[in-house]
This record gives C-alpha cells, structure tokens and sequence, in this order.
C-alpha cells in the first residue's frame, strides 16, 4: 500500500503545516480549506486521491474532506486548463460590461462557461461578486491573480501573455 | 484601484497614498496603535471600553446594522476561551469596501481587533478573508508578521498582562460564509452551512465558545472612535446613525469606487463625488444597500440621504453601503433575472424553502426575460417569495426575495410589457451601449 502522504510534496507538507498551527491543537480539520488549496495549486485540481491524501494528513474522514472540496466554486474537481478565467457577470459588474467581456472572452477562444480549449490552455468559468465590483470588468486567473478593467485591449494582452 | 473621495476622512486617511501607506510604520506615522498603547497603559476597565464604543452608536457595517457596543455587552464575562473574528467575506454584490481597507490600511483592523480582544476578553482570533481577494489574503498575513514583531500581538502585548493573537483564514468561493454562523462553520473546516439561531454566537461561536463576530469597516473604525471619543464620532453623524461610512458606488457612474461620508450625507451628493451619471443618461434606479436590499426608483432615491434611517424609511435598506446605480439602458427584468441566479447558485440548500423557492424565483424571472412570461408569472413570484421570507435558518432566503418584490413593485409595467410583448421594453442595442465595453463603432 502506498503512503497516502506521498501524494504531497515535501513543500506542500510544509505550507500545510504553517497553516494547522494557527489553530489550537485539537482543531486541525480548522486547515483543511487552505490545504487543498495548496493541494490544488500542487496538482492543478483535486482528484478524489488527493482530497483523501489532504484529509488523512489532517485526521479527518475523507469523506468530510470531500463536502468541504464540493462546497466551494473556486475548488477544481476536475482537470481544468493551464489558465483558468473566472469573469465576473454578476449584475454591479455586467452594468460596467462583466457579461460582455464573458462574451468578448468565448468569441477569443472559442469555447463556452465550464470548458476548456483544445490546447489545454485555458478554462472559462463564470463568477459571481469577487468583491471588487468598482473595478469592473475583472476576471481571476488561476484564483488567485485579479485582473481589473478588462476592457477588449486588456482582455487581448492578458490573453496573449498567459502562454 | 477603485477611486476614492471624501468629506470627512477617517477609514480613509491612510489611503491617499495608495499601495505604498499600508505598513506598519505608515500606520504608526498617523496615529496608528497609539489607542491599543493608551489602553493598556491606563489599564482601562472592559466596562469603560465598551461603554465609550456604544456612545458613538456605531452600527455594524456587514448588512445588519445592529449596534456594536450592545454586541460586545452580550459576551459572558466569566468564560476562559473566547473569540474575536472580523468578516471579510466581502460577498455581497456591488460591496468592494473592505477589499480596500484591507488593501490600503490593514493594521487599523488589527488595532481594531485587539481592542474588541481586550473589550471581550478572547485571547484567539480570526480574519476571514474572502477567497476571491487571495492577494489581500496574503498582505494581511505580512500586516500580522509586523504587528507581532513590534508585540502588538502574541503574549503580553507589549509588556501588559493582556495576550491575544490573531490569524488569518481564507473563503474558496462561497457567499453564504458571509452570513456569521455559516462562516464559523467555515473556519471549523466544515461547508458553510449556517447554524439555527439562538443560540448566538456570543454564547455558542467559533468551536461552540464565546464569540464576537464584526465586519472589517466595524474593527477599522474603533481605534478612530476611541481617538476622537464616542460623542465626537456620533455627531460626525446623525442621532442614532453614528459616523462616517464607507459606500460603495458601482454602475453606470463616471468614477465607480469607495467613498467614506458622514452618515446623513444626501444621496445627490454621493453621486455627485462619483462623478455623476456615465455619459450624463438618466438615473433610472439605485440598489442602495448591496444585492439583497430592495430596489429605490429614481425619484424616491434622490431624496434620500445615506443613513440606516432614511435608506430604511424609504422601503429598503442600507445594508453594506453598496450603492448600484442604474441607468435608463437597463433592462429591469435582465438586471432581475442576474441577481435572482445568483441566489439560486448560492443557497446553501439546508432549508427546503430557500432551495426551493430560490430555484423558482430564477426560473420563472429567466422565463420572463426570454419571452416565455405568462400573464400569472408575477403573482407566482409574489406568493413564492411570501413562502420564502422569515422561514429559513438565515436570512439568504429574504435576501432573495427583496430583490424580486421589489423590482416587481416599482417596475411592474416593464414586466407587464416584457411579458405581453416578448421582448425588453428597452432595446437591445440601448442596453448593449450602456456597459462602455465597447468603443463607439466597434464591433
Ligand atoms: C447571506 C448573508 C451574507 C452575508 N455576508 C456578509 C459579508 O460578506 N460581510 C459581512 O460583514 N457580513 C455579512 N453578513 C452579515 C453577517 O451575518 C453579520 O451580521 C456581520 O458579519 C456582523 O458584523 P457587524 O455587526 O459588524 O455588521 C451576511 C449575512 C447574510 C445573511
Ligand atoms: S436560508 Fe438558504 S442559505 Fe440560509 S441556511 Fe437556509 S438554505 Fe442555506
Ligand atoms: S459584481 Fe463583479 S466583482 Fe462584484
């Protein structure tokens, strides 16, 4: 059998671990969020394998790990592109163009909300409020990098350097 | 970065500066953590603390409104582990206010945090952060690296016999950890699912302890408030609308972006600092409370002025200072139909009537927009939202329903004729021009 905890890196162990010492010592299921978000960030998404691997590391079931997985959007369960766009459409940015810069995006790269160019390069996925609502359009690559005021000429450069 | 202005500044007197003023020692240059030094040094009662916080009336800047100091009052004195936690889940549709406060002035929500700590009396606390704004995430982690290194946290902060730290927590993409007891589950490491109420979390918190749960703009304007004294912060306001606010004005304005004023200050004002109308159209509606707050027309809104009371008189809510502006290139049932999906998406589905009945508001409202409305629709509407409001755990199910009351009740011949007609009473080409997105003659 192989060891569940061979599934994460040496410096995944490690992020892991500076993030369970932030909560007192009985409550380390408290980690569990940001360590499959580094897991995400390790693997590219989360297979059932590497939730378990997540979920053994802290203690808890796997199962529990897994409703955790499934609850939130910015959690891939699946493989995604190498760059994910996430557009916010919800209405305080569709007033500043959101849904047309959603739209702009498909027309670009051919492809739909929830799927992935042939190339691998690039998943779209559709957002709500990201909390920055004043900047609008934005859209997030790869969860974590906000881009602001993407207007056509913005969409087109970002486009071109996510390589 | 979102445009500021102000008339009277203090949440914002650090941001002038922009990205380059929010470390430690910028803070410390304006005033910062001399009220955390003051208090400890004086070694000022939990009583004293609290009282001075419910003079200033600050009400709580998350949606609710409730008074902060009362809050505080509620923690039972005696227990040995208590909690402070700040909500930054920032979620709300059109509220991007605590993303900049914790962009261009971190540490006067830690400053903020430690006192509420001292008040309470919790020794643990958490920032939960909204996913989405993970590189706030990351600098609030280097805002507490400084303050512990200068011992504003950790033991014995700064030589006193009071020890409290803090950490930060990120969101991964869900709006109902908004709400406090779903997002408590949240830092369990659970989904955020919210709890049934009472018990509250004064009682029963963070790992079923004490806890003191604030929005971000609230912990941010206690150092402020005990500067300059809670009746000097009050009259900055109106009776019982204590202080400055933090608004949040998106939409068809020329300057999108957070504006901090008094509370009492007139709409018209606000809107004037914003720039006024994009491209001088007509005010058509405003959203003047975040998503969830119900819909003012033009004519009713212009007589407002930004305050818990006046907003509440007029039919809605001032909720977290979200104030989305509508121009006449809005279709009302599109602008409808986006937010009541939002609902349907983020309903967390423990309670029949909100997963439910958000599933209906979304599908009857689409149907409408796509020409497939019957007369009946907009009774159904109504009875589905009466089926929804006030019998839930938390309060997403209303928040779903105020949006479709409301636009339904001051717009109803826009739905009337969408449904008649099958089509938008405002064309397509109007509404397409509104965005800006695209150049005049661009395709
Ligand atoms: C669906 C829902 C979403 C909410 N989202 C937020 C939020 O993003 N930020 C926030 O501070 N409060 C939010 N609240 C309100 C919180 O439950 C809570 O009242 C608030 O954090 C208390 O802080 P305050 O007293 O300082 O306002 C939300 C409530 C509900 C029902
Ligand atoms: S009202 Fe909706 S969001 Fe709130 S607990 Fe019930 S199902 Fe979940
Ligand atoms: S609506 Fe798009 S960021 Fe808020």
């Amino acid at each position: 059998m192989t060891n569940q905890n061979d599934m994460l890196s040496p410096e995944a162990i490690k992020k892991i671990d500076r993030e369970v010492a932030k909560y007192p010592a009985d409550q380390k299921q408290s980690a569990v969020m940001a360590a499959l978000v580094i897991a995400q960030d390790e693997k590219g998404w989360l297979s059932k394998e590497t939730i378990a691997a997540v979920a053994g590391y802290l203690g808890m079931a796997p199962i529990a790990a897994y409703e955790v997985a499934s609850f939130y959007n910015m959690y891939d369960l699946q493989p995604v592109g190498k760059y994910k766009l996430t557009v916010c459409t919800n209405l305080p940015c569709a007033l500043s163009g959101g849904v047309h810069a959603a739209d702009y995006v498909k027309e670009k790269l051919g492809i739909d909300f929830n799927e992935t160019t042939a190339d691998g390069r690039f998943t779209l996925k559709e957002g709500e409020c990201m909390g920055a609502c004043g900047d609008a359009p934005v859209m997030l690559v790869n969860n974590k990098r906000m881009c602001s005021f993407m207007l056509p000429e913005q969409i087109d450069k970002l486009l071109a350097e996510c390589k | 970065m979102a445009l500021i202005d102000t008339i009277n500044p203090l949440l914002t007197t650090g941001w002038s500066k922009g990205d380059a003023g929010w470390s430690l020692k910028d803070y410390e240059a304006r005033g910062g953590y001399v009220q955390l030094k003051r208090i400890l040094a004086s070694k000022m009662t939990q009583d004293d603390l609290i009282a001075e916080v419910k003079k200033s009336v600050l009400r709580g800047r998350g949606g609710a409104g409730f008074p902060t100091g009362l809050k505080w009052s509620f923690m039972p004195k005696a227990a040995p582990e208590k909690y402070v936690v700040c909500n930054t889940d920032e979620g709300e549709p059109g509220t991007f206010k605590d993303r900049d406060l914790m962009r261009f002035d971190p540490h006067s929500v830690i400053e903020g945090m430690i006192i509420a700590a001292y008040a309470v009396g919790a020794k643990l606390g958490y920032n939960y952060i909204h996913g989405e704004i993970f590189d706030m995430y990351q600098r609030f982690e280097e805002a507490l690296d400084q303050a512990r290194a200068a011992g504003y946290l950790g033991n014995n902060i700064l030589g006193s016999d009071f020890s409290f730290d803090l950490f930060a927590h990120h969101g991964w993409g869900a709006y109902i950890c908004g709400e406090e007891t779903g997002l408590l589950e949240s830092i369990e490491g659970k989904k955020g699912q919210p709890r049934y109420k009472p018990p509250f979390p004064a009682n029963f918190g963070l790992y079923g302890k004490p806890t003191t749960i604030n929005n971000t703009e609230t912990f941010a304007a206690i150092p402020f408030i005990l500067g300059m004294g809670g009746e000097a912060y009050l009259n900055l306001g109106k009776p019982n609308n204590g202080g400055t606010k933090l608004f949040s004005v998106s939409g068809h304005v020329n300057r999108p972006g957070n504006y901090e004023v008094p509370m009492g200050t007139p709409f018209a004002k606000l809107l004037e600092m914003a720039g006024g109308m994009r491209g001088g159209r007509k005010l058509k509606a405003v959203i003047p409370g975040g998503s969830s707050a119900p819909v003012l027309p033009a004519d009713i809104m212009m007589e407002c002025t930004m305050d818990y009371d006046s907003i509440a008189k007029a039919g809605s809510m001032l909720g977290s200072g979200a104030v989305i502006v509508m121009d006449e290139t809005v279709c009302m049932v599109k602008a409808l139909e986006r937010l009541s999906y939002f609902y349907f998406e983020e309903s967390c589905g423990q309670c029949t009537p909100c997963r439910e009945g958000s599933g209906w508001l979304y599908r009857v409202v689409h149907r409408i927009e796509h020409g497939e409305g019957r007369p009946e629709d907009l009774d159904l509407l109504n009875r589905v939202t009466d089926n929804m409001m006030g019998k839930t755990i938390c309060a997403l199910a209303d928040a779903a329903a105020f949006p479709v009351r409301s636009f339904i009740k001051h717009f109803k011949s826009e739905f009337e004729y969408h449904i008649e007609n099958k089509k938008c009473l405002v064309d397509p080409e109007v509404q397409r021009a509104g965005s800006g997105f695209f150049k005049a003659g661009a395709a």
